[in-house]
């Protein structure tokens, strides 16, 4: 089990500087998932936290021991890359074994463990192939497989199902579900989509720029996003985010008047931006309705709907529905905006407040 | 089995004749045919030429006109001659063509005798008689030297220097590509920018100071002699260089991840995945080594440890050059750079194809 600390880590190329001071505690057994967008440093983080990059400055401690200057292959944990990095010449058996062979296992030991890790990910029918002969997701496992038989101190993944098809994705998220669960290890998994980080972590760390925006629980992220950013990021579809003015009990978006209950914090003339998930928002009588819009059109996924609506002085509002919806384009609708569920932003992106009492 | 081959039979000769036009003669078709003979004529002409003169014997060569195949005077006994007698078609004074054998030649009349009467003196003058000549191998132009001389020897040597030489300048030429490839260090660009330099002074600028630190080293008329200083090529740097370039990064830092040594790196990854440029840069190798001829000439000087090339300078003297053996030892030399080329010139395209160097 390892405990791996992160302290004001900073990681410059030049005089760029892309991390800009992360502070992490990644506890044992946790399934962390770094999510951002593109060029956000996660994928930086994680080869710092492995040794493949150097920190400008700051410590990284695995079980309490600053490893800064110890070199990847001494740290104990293993990889599993965007690229799968199979040894093109080496056959799937030897993948795997290359690592104990490094290691200097004897070799029944060696047998023995890759073995067990094919048997537990089915790739036993190939290990005498080469990879150019398997499909993506076998590949997929035997580069997960090469990580398992090393009985690493943690195990890092970055982007590991973005070279796979949709379907397949799904399964293996699912898998690797339940390989934490079974193995059990420390794990730092690296993606930019956020269905994955919901699906998957323990713990969700979100980065933007170089910085960590928010760290928590996946449903804690999703209902009490400490910024604007987060709120947007996690969650799809995205959260409806509208710019307002406050004016007394009320905020003004164009033409519409959304009246609320007093909120600490709101200056009348404010400017803010309130956020509402696609979820919470429900059609109702044109009497209860805070807004009226026009559905531009819709998705009828059979299970559930989404209707993409406008309404002016806003941006598009995505409103999901369970069930089948009969609407038409052009069609009008009454929405309510469930205050519960309300998030408040500042103008700088910061939460005022998630969710309004009525 | 008889059906395949006259597909194939059928195939290679539509390959050889295929024309621009449907069945029609373009004149581009003519064009690129007289092209491509000139090219063949060019090409295989001075070896086809050398292959032939190789056989023939040391008169033959000096004949003129020259002849293209090898071509020997018929000799018959003779009753009543103890030596074999030359044979002679000669045009007799009523025009007749007999053939005749000579006995001797005084100035411009030689006395010849008919095989069938032996008795019978014929003087003719030597302009009305020419040489009947038939068909015949010379084989002794090969035989004489590898068993007189020390031909064998010379081979051998010849053999040792070239593997040698070929494997110390595939290990040192691969790790400095490796190093040079591999890791990002300041300066980079600027040692391989003054390796390729090196590219730029031709050898004969240093011979001298080469010769001068192997004759201090005590390397002269040894082996090492040859074998050592032309160890570390340039050009096998670069194009080795350019081909590990190519190798993703993710596999290097999965090895690191996986607790392989650099050495390990090197042996067990780069270089298996570099092969092909390695084999492009061993043909390189064995042909400028086994053709390689000023270098060996100026530091091996005791004929023990001559090289073929060597070896064959030496038949020619200051006064007197035994073209037969030199043209029978230079097509022995040829062999092997041949076998070499026919069965590793696939490597070449696909080598010096994906390493950038064309």
């Amino acid at each position: 089990m390892t405990e791996i600390l992160l302290k004001d880590v900073r990681k410059s190329y030049g005089t760029v500087e892309v991390i800009h001071g992360v502070n992490l505690d990644i506890h044992s057994g946790e399934f962390v998932v770094f999510v951002g967008p593109s060029g956000c440093g996660k994928s930086t983080l994680l080869r710092i936290i492995a040794g493949l990059e150097d920190v400008t400055e700051g410590d990284i401690l695995i079980d309490g021991d600053v490893v800064n200057r110890i070199t990847a292959s001494e740290r104990g944990l293993a990889m599993v890359f965007q690229s799968y990095a199979l040894y093109p010449h080496m056959t799937v058996y030897k993948n795997m074994a290359f690592g104990l062979e490094n290691a200097k296992l004897p070799k029944p030991e060696i047998e023995q463990r890759v073995t067990a890790a094919a048997d537990m990910l089915q790739i036993t029918p190939y290990l005498q192939r080469r990879p150019k002969a398997l499909s993506g997701g076998q590949r997929q496992r035997v580069a997960i497989g090469r990580a398992i038989v090393r009985d690493p101190k943690a195990f890092l993944f970055d982007e590991p199902l973005s070279n796979l098809d949709a379907e397949l994705r799904v399964t293996m998220r699912k898998e690797l579900a339940a390989l934490h669960k079974s193995i059990g290890g420390t794990m730092i998994y690296v993606t930019h989509d956020q269905i994955e980080a919901m699906t998957l972590a323990d713990k969700i760390v979100v980065l933007q720029g170089g910085v960590v925006e928010q760290t928590g629980r996946p449903l804690d992220l999703y209902n009490t996003p400490q910024n604007m950013f987060v709120a947007g990021f996690i969650g799809s579809p995205r959260m409806n985010l509208i710019e307002a003015t406050v004016e007394q009990d009320t905020l003004v978006a164009g033409p519409h008047r959304i009246g609320i209950p007093p909120v600490d914090g709101l200056v009348p003339g404010q400017e803010v931006t309130f956020g509402v998930r696609s979820e919470h928002l429900q059609i109702t009588e044109a009497d209860a309705a805070d807004i009226t819009v026009q559905v531009d059109f819709s998705e009828q996924l059979g299970g559930e709907t989404y209707l993409y609506c406008s309404a002016e002085g806003m941006p598009q509002l995505t409103v999901h529905q369970i069930g089948q919806l009969p609407v038409e384009q052009g069609q009008a609708l009454h929405l309510k905006l469930n205050r519960a569920n309300l998030h408040l932003f500042d103008a700088d992106g910061l939460t005022i407040a998630n969710g309004i009492a009525a | 089995m008889a059906d395949t081959a006259t597909t194939e039979r059928r195939t290679l000769w539509g390959f050889l004749t295929a024309t621009r036009g449907r069945g029609r003669l373009h004149w581009t078709d003519v064009f690129t045919y007289l092209y491509l003979f000139l090219g063949v004529v060019l090409m295989f002409g001075p070896a086809v030429w050398l292959a032939l003169s190789s056989f023939k014997t040391q008169s033959g060569l000096l004949e003129f006109p020259p002849t293209l195949l090898p071509l020997g005077q018929i000799e018959v006994e003779v009753e009543g001659y103890d030596e074999p007698l030359l044979l002679f078609d000669v045009t007799m004074e009523d025009g007749s063509v007999r053939q005749l054998a000579q006995i001797r030649r005084v100035g411009i009349v030689a006395q010849m005798v008919d095989p069938a009467e032996p008795d019978v003196r014929i003087d003719v003058p030597i302009d009305q008689r020419t040489a009947t000549r038939e068909f015949r191998v010379a084989v002794e132009n090969y035989t004489d030297p590898l068993e007189r001389f020390n031909f064998l020897t010379f081979l051998q040597n010849s053999v040792i220097v070239t593997v040698v030489a070929t494997l110390v300048t595939l290990l040192i030429n691969s790790m400095a590509a490796y190093a040079l490839s591999i890791y990002e260090f300041r300066g980079r660009n600027a040692i391989m920018l003054l390796v390729i330099g090196t590219l730029m002074i031709p050898i004969t600028v240093i011979l001298v100071p080469v010769y001068l630190v192997v004759t201090e080293l005590g390397l002269v008329n040894s082996l090492w002699a040859v074998i050592l200083p032309g160890a570390a090529t340039p050009t096998g740097v670069f194009l080795l260089r350019q081909y590990m370039l190519t190798i993703p990064r993710d596999l290097i830092e999965a090895a690191r991840m996986d607790k392989a040594s650099e050495w390990q790196i090197y042996w067990r990854v780069v270089m298996p995945l570099a092969m092909p440029a390695i084999a492009v840069l061993a043909i390189f190798s064995i042909m400028w080594r086994w053709n390689d001829f000023l270098w060996p000439l100026i530091v091996l000087n005791r004929s023990e440890v001559y090289t073929l090339q060597i070896g064959l300078n030496a038949f020619q003297g200051e006064l007197n050059v035994q073209w037969h053996y030199v043209l029978a030892m230079t097509v022995v030399t040829l062999i092997p750079v041949v076998v070499v080329f026919a069965f590793l010139q696939r490597f070449i395209t696909t080598g010096i194809a994906s390493s950038g160097m064309k």
